[in-house]
């Protein structure tokens, strides 16, 4: 396991320093530049001022060197279009609330999700499973932006302590959160839908219904536990992507969160923001996924990762 | 009981609901807080480097500059007590009005004036906006790298004595010292601590308000500044900006009664309190002329006479009334209304309408040009001409427009692209297009603002118009101080531009925005987003 881990982690140092130089590559072949601005282009003299400043004026060779240099230490350097955050500041302050309300999401998730696709596959072709149907497609087909506004409109126009909009109290949280987690729990509530109902048609449990345990223990003991597996597998690539965030949740529901930054780095070719939070994306994701593999092979006795040849 | 424990866990979460339902109505009691959004976060809170009205609208609040915009909109002197301008018009000095103060307690001297300017023009700051202080003699040399900052000609005689000499007469420069470029920064405080703007803490500013909270991506909220030399005309207590950036659920926080005031609002809703004659509803007025570029290297747009029949083919009318929806006005020249001329009329009445709609003449036309050019119509559309825009669900409509105008008035076919914004920067700059959007908001109040754009050496004129005879007016209209020669110029120049059609304008912008029914005193400065300073709830 101790050996797995390590091997893990030096991969990671490959990947991470790959996810750079190709970012890197690509942001500089993109056409424009961090110092236009909506309808002002600005003087050759100022803009090759700007561009001294933020030592683009150097060959891209060695701006990538002095990047490579300042990211070992951490450094993420100075923002592009802010004069006030650094690239750091701005994670370190918008990761915290894509965070909460990521983690807000997944429990919301994690309690419905599993748990409509259990009673769904337990009652197949039956009430419960049309409805949990008729949710999951909801939450899988209709975009994000559409359920922002839809709860903006008919939940937070019409129930008065829930705001509209912005950020700062533990209100703010609930619609966002909840849109936020259709996607996952719908999805999540397929999956086990039809992990379930292959579960249920195995040998073993109708060995364990044969035995006479009942019906409680045979679905929560035997049933649920196998089919949560594929789940756990999804969870990597769900958790980040809830944790840093979604650029059209934080964008309508005004929330400052990590998600903006995304697109908007990308609008406005602010170099270092765009590396700042891929690289640290790719950090979050890298690390969730080590930790669905280890939580895998704790919950599957099937899976041994230290023999490799199994 | 685990009945029992859930109910008794409902209940608990329904009280601490009413009470923080509760905290929220009842804490703001008894102060007048105007509630807004300001529509993204600002990049920087330093005037010298700010660049645009999510900025400038705090800004114009929380600093003030010599001059500035009073309760009723017009120029008045601000932190200047008094001021002589000599009578060749280069030399203006200020006296710095007694009493004037920083938010910590410092007087304003002119010596921060002095310090303010030369910092924002040294090359090392690197500020965007750096060029509104070249009028300033010495000022573009010593941005440029050519000059130094001794030769800057701005001096403090003495604490409250400021001479500045300027480079040419201008005649609105008395206005330019009210733009965010030009308001103070205190000379010990920036010294000291070079990361002054950052914290509302060390925020130090000398206008009606001052910043006390700046939750970044989240809220900004200022406090009336009660060192502020004329406080007493300040009603409101303090001001509560939302950053929010989607425009329709800042539109559901007013709608829903969040916010007092709110500007930059969806183009569908503009449309429908205009068309249910809603009051809260005001069409501000706003200095922006929106254009299409035409490149004079690609034929057969190489010739006048197809440019101007393009333009004539444009029903300006219908696209402002059925397209763009948001009370904007077709335009009538480049330069729009809401500037004056000599007689203190509306520039554009004195100007006329320079644009005409007319699809026969322009079928007559773009016959004849065509001609001169040896081309067919046929030629016209194997050439194939294409409108370029930046990717946005207003630009595509009136692309489209566009394109079904010229297809019906004319019979040519002009394809679109569109592009992500920075791309269509880089190529408008690099030449790579044919026909291409653009929209120009103004600076200043006076109808150079507009003008300069198509002066042949301008960093800004992206149809590469070249016209000595244009250039020639321009000079003359900068040299001088007479309001008459200026303006008559600019009515010259302004018609020769719309002859010759290096751009055609489409509209004109304006600045629509709704206040409630409580809300008095907000005035519209048509170069300023809704002035909010003098506001009052009632």
């Amino acid at each position: 396991m101790g050996k797995y881990i390590l091997k893990r982690l030096a991969m990671t140092i490959v990947t991470i320093w790959a996810i750079i130089t190709i970012t890197f590559v690509l942001m500089h072949s993109v056409p424009g530049n961090p110092f236009a601005n909506e309808n002002k282009n600005i003087p050759e003299v100022v803009y090759q001022n700007l561009m001294k400043k933020y030592g683009l004026d150097k060959p891209l060779s060695e701006q990538y060197g002095i990047y490579l240099k300042n990211i070992a230490r951490g450094n993420f350097g100075e923002s592009m279009k802010s004069n006030v955050e650094t690239v750091n500041e701005m994670i370190a302050r918008g990761f915290p609330v894509s965070a909460s309300l990521g983690a807000q999401a997944l429990l919301i998730a994690l309690i419905f999700g599993p748990a409509l696709g259990a009673i769904a596959a337990l009652h197949q072709n039956k009430v419960p499973d049309y409805i949990s149907m008729i949710i999951s497609i909801i939450g899988v087909s209709v975009p994000s932006f559409v359920m922002g506004s839809f709860l903006i409109q008919f939940v937070a126009r019409n129930v008065g302590w829930i705001p509209i909009g912005g950020w700062g109290e533990w209100r703010h949280t609930i619609l966002p959160s909840i849109a936020l987690a259709l996607m996952p729990l719908a999805e999540m509530s397929r999956l086990m839908r039809s992990s379930m109902l292959e579960v249920m048609g195995q040998d073993y449990i109708k060995t364990a219904k044969s035995k006479g345990l009942s019906n409680t223990i045979v679905i929560l003991k035997h049933a649920v536990r196998n089919a949560i597996l594929p789940i756990v597998s999804m969870l990597g690539t769900t958790v980040s992507n809830l944790l840093v965030g979604s650029f059209v949740i934080e964008k309508i529901f005004g929330i400052p969160g990590l998600g903006m930054f995304f697109t908007n780095s990308i609008y406005n070719r602010d170099y270092t923001l765009i590396m700042g939070v891929t690289v640290f994306y790719a950090v979050i994701l890298i690390i969730m996924l080590l930790i669905v593999d280890i939580a895998y092979m704790l919950i599957d006795p099937k899976i041994r990762l230290t023999e490799e040849g199994h | 009981m685990r009945r029992k424990s859930i109910l008794f866990l409902s209940m608990a979460l329904v009280v601490a609901m009413l009470f923080t339902a509760c905290s929220t109505t009842t804490s703001k009691e008894g102060k007048k807080i105007l509630r807004s959004n300001n529509s993204s976060e600002p990049g920087t809170l330093d005037p010298a480097l700010a660049q645009g009205t999510h900025e400038s609208w705090v800004l114009e609040n929380v600093f003030e500059g010599l001059m500035t915009f009073d309760e009723k909109g017009e120029l008045v002197k601000g932190m200047a007590e008094d001021y002589k301008i000599s009578d060749d018009g280069l030399t203006y000095t200020f006296t710095i009005r007694d009493g004037a103060k920083w938010s910590n307690g410092d007087p304003v001297t002119a010596e921060d004036f002095e310090f303010t300017w030369k910092r924002a023009l040294d090359p090392e700051m690197a500020a965007n906006y750096a060029t509104i202080l070249y009028y300033i003699k010495g000022g573009e040399a010593y941005n440029t790298g050519k000059g130094s900052r001794d030769d800057v000609q701005v001096k403090a005689l003495d604490e409250r004595t400021l001479e500045v000499t300027l480079e040419f007469p201008t005649a609105y420069f008395l206005e330019l010292t009210a733009f965010y470029t030009y308001f103070p920064v205190n000379k010990k405080v920036v010294e000291s601590n070079p990361d002054w703007a950052k914290k509302p803490d060390t925020h130090i500013s000398n206008g009606p308000f001052k910043l006390v909270k700046w939750d970044h991506n989240a809220k900004l909220v200022l406090e009336k500044n009660d060192l502020y030399y004329n406080a007493k005309k300040i009603k409101l207590d303090g001001i509560d900006l939302d950053i929010i950036e989607d425009q329709n659920t800042a539109w559901q926080k007013y709608d829903g009664g969040e916010y007092d005031l709110l500007t930059d609002l969806p183009t569908s809703v503009v449309n429908q309190l205009q068309t249910e004659g809603n009051k809260e509803l005001s069409i501000g007025a706003q200095v922006g002329t929106y254009y299409y570029n035409i490149n004079p290297d690609v034929k057969p747009l190489n010739n006048a006479k197809v440019r101007k029949s393009l333009s004539m083919a444009l029903d300006r009318e219908t696209i402002v009334k059925d397209i763009t929806q948001g009370g904007q006005m077709a335009a009538e020249g480049v330069v729009p209304y809401g500037l004056m001329d000599e007689k203190g009329k509306e520039f554009r009445e004195g100007a006329g309408n320079l644009i005409e709609y007319n699809p026969e003449k322009a079928k007559g036309l773009l016959e004849e040009g065509l001609k001169e050019e040896g081309m067919t119509i046929q030629d016209f559309n194997n050439a194939n001409i294409v409108l370029l825009y930046n990717t946005s669900e207003s630009h595509k409509k009136i692309a489209q427009a566009a394109q079904e105008m010229w297809r019906t008035n004319l019979g040519v076919e002009i394809g679109l692209e569109n592009v992500e914004f920075q791309v269509k920067l880089d190529r408008e700059q690099s030449g790579d297009y044919d026909i291409s959007r653009a929209g120009w908001i103004g600076d200043f109040m006076d109808p150079m603002t507009m003008i300069e754009l198509w002066w042949s050496d301008s960093a800004f004129n992206d149809a590469k118009y070249n016209n000595p005879k244009y250039d020639k007016l321009l000079l003359e209209a900068k040299t001088t101080m007479d309001q008459k020669v200026r303006m008559g110029n600019f009515r010259e120049a302004e018609k020769m531009l719309m002859e010759d059609m290096p751009v055609i304008p489409v509209y004109f912008y304006t600045q629509p925005y709704v206040q409630k029914s409580n809300v008095e005193g907000i005035v519209k400065v048509p170069i300023r987003y809704p002035v909010i300073t003098y506001a009052d709830i009632k």
